[in-house]
């Protein structure tokens, strides 16, 4: 905002540059990333209770505390 | 800056943010969680909201329990640290890496916000998709609220519900990014946070109510939903404040030497 707004594609000169970071570099880390993310919060969140993979209790015990506390439906 | 670079920044705030949400959870959520299951032990079947379901949320019940020696040899005070921080830690490392590469894909792209100030905005905004307006509509529910027999509509409202809010907000954002050349900074924003109050509020009155508090002591009950979103809120402002600075010395230090 200091100086013209001549060039607003280049961006004002006076601000250093933020770095950016190619999306076709990040895609595959998203998908990966985001794909295992979900298999974890699901584990914690919902596993055991509505949908159980493997049958039985032990994980849903184990993380209980945890999911009454992060605001996950629980029993 | 790469993918990876945020990648690692990220898993490692994930894992501070859940070291920390354990330690608020376990210093003000444990007490309340103790006393919700010591009312559940005494009065099992008055804690059955829905009389017509057929309740069993007693210790020999199959679906579940919270006694000592039950939840396959898993004993309460295993639950309240173990237990506890792997959720919490498991859940942070989890967010912080989708944290951070969402960050990585908005750095730079978000008007003239710097490093810092998006990265920091992405966390903000996360916390309100994923944890604040979902425990708005579905707040937390302690130990004996909550019959076994809704367990599949109350996870399949719940989650129906974070995935309206956090897709909505990542649309109202790439929103702000298209009007702010028209409309400027500020009116976009404006426009796009109407936008997603809007969206999330028409889905709020549209989808199911869920009350099955009954006759659960309302101290308690306030204790735990207060303790619970404290855990929340200490989870998602340690992982921003851990990631901003993880992020921040390494834009420094490749500015100094590049």
């Amino acid at each position: 905002m200091s100086h013209t707004a001549a060039a607003p594609l280049t961006g004002a000169p006076t601000l250093p540059d933020v770095p950016t970071v190619d999306l076709r570099e990040l895609a595959p880390w998203a998908l990966f990333v985001g794909l295992l993310s979900l298999l974890v919060l699901f584990f914690v969140s919902a596993d055991q209770g509505a949908i159980s993979i493997p049958a039985g209790t032990a994980i849903h015990e184990w993380v209980h505390d945890g999911r009454h506390l992060l605001g996950y439906p629980c029993h | 800056m790469t993918a990876r670079s945020f990648l690692v920044r990220g898993l490692l705030a994930g894992l501070i943010a859940g070291a920390f949400a354990f330690v608020v959870g376990y210093t003000v959520g444990e007490p309340p969680i103790d006393d919700a299951i010591a009312l559940e032990a005494t009065a099992a079947p008055a804690a059955a909201p829905d009389p017509t379901a057929g309740h069993t949320h007693d210790h020999a019940g199959t679906a579940h329990s919270h006694g000592d020696d039950a939840g396959g040899g898993i004993s309460r005070t295993t639950q309240k640290t173990w237990g506890l921080a792997t959720a919490t830690i498991a859940v942070g490392v989890a967010l912080g890496g989708i944290v951070a590469l969402v960050a990585a894909g908005v750095a730079g792209r978000l008007g003239r916000l710097s490093l810092v100030g998006s990265t920091a905005l992405v966390t903000a905004l996360g916390f309100v998709a994923y944890s604040l307006l979902p425990f708005l509509k579905y707040p937390a529910a302690p130990p004996a609220v909550g019959s076994a027999n809704t367990i599949g509509s109350r996870t399949a409202s719940y989650f129906a519900f974070v995935l309206i809010s956090v897709v909505a907000m990542v649309a109202v954002v790439a929103l702000a990014g298209a009007l702010a050349p028209r409309l400027g900074g500020h009116q976009a924003v404006v426009a796009a946070g109407t936008a997603y109050v809007a969206v999330v509020a028409v889905a709020a009155l549209a989808m199911p109510t869920v009350n099955e508090i009954g006759a659960f002591p309302a101290d308690v009950l306030w204790e735990f939903r207060l303790s619970a979103l404290l855990t929340q809120t200490a989870l998602w402002a340690a992982l921003g404040v851990a990631l901003t600075w993880l992020l921040g010395r390494l834009e420094s230090r490749s500015r100094a030497t590049a």
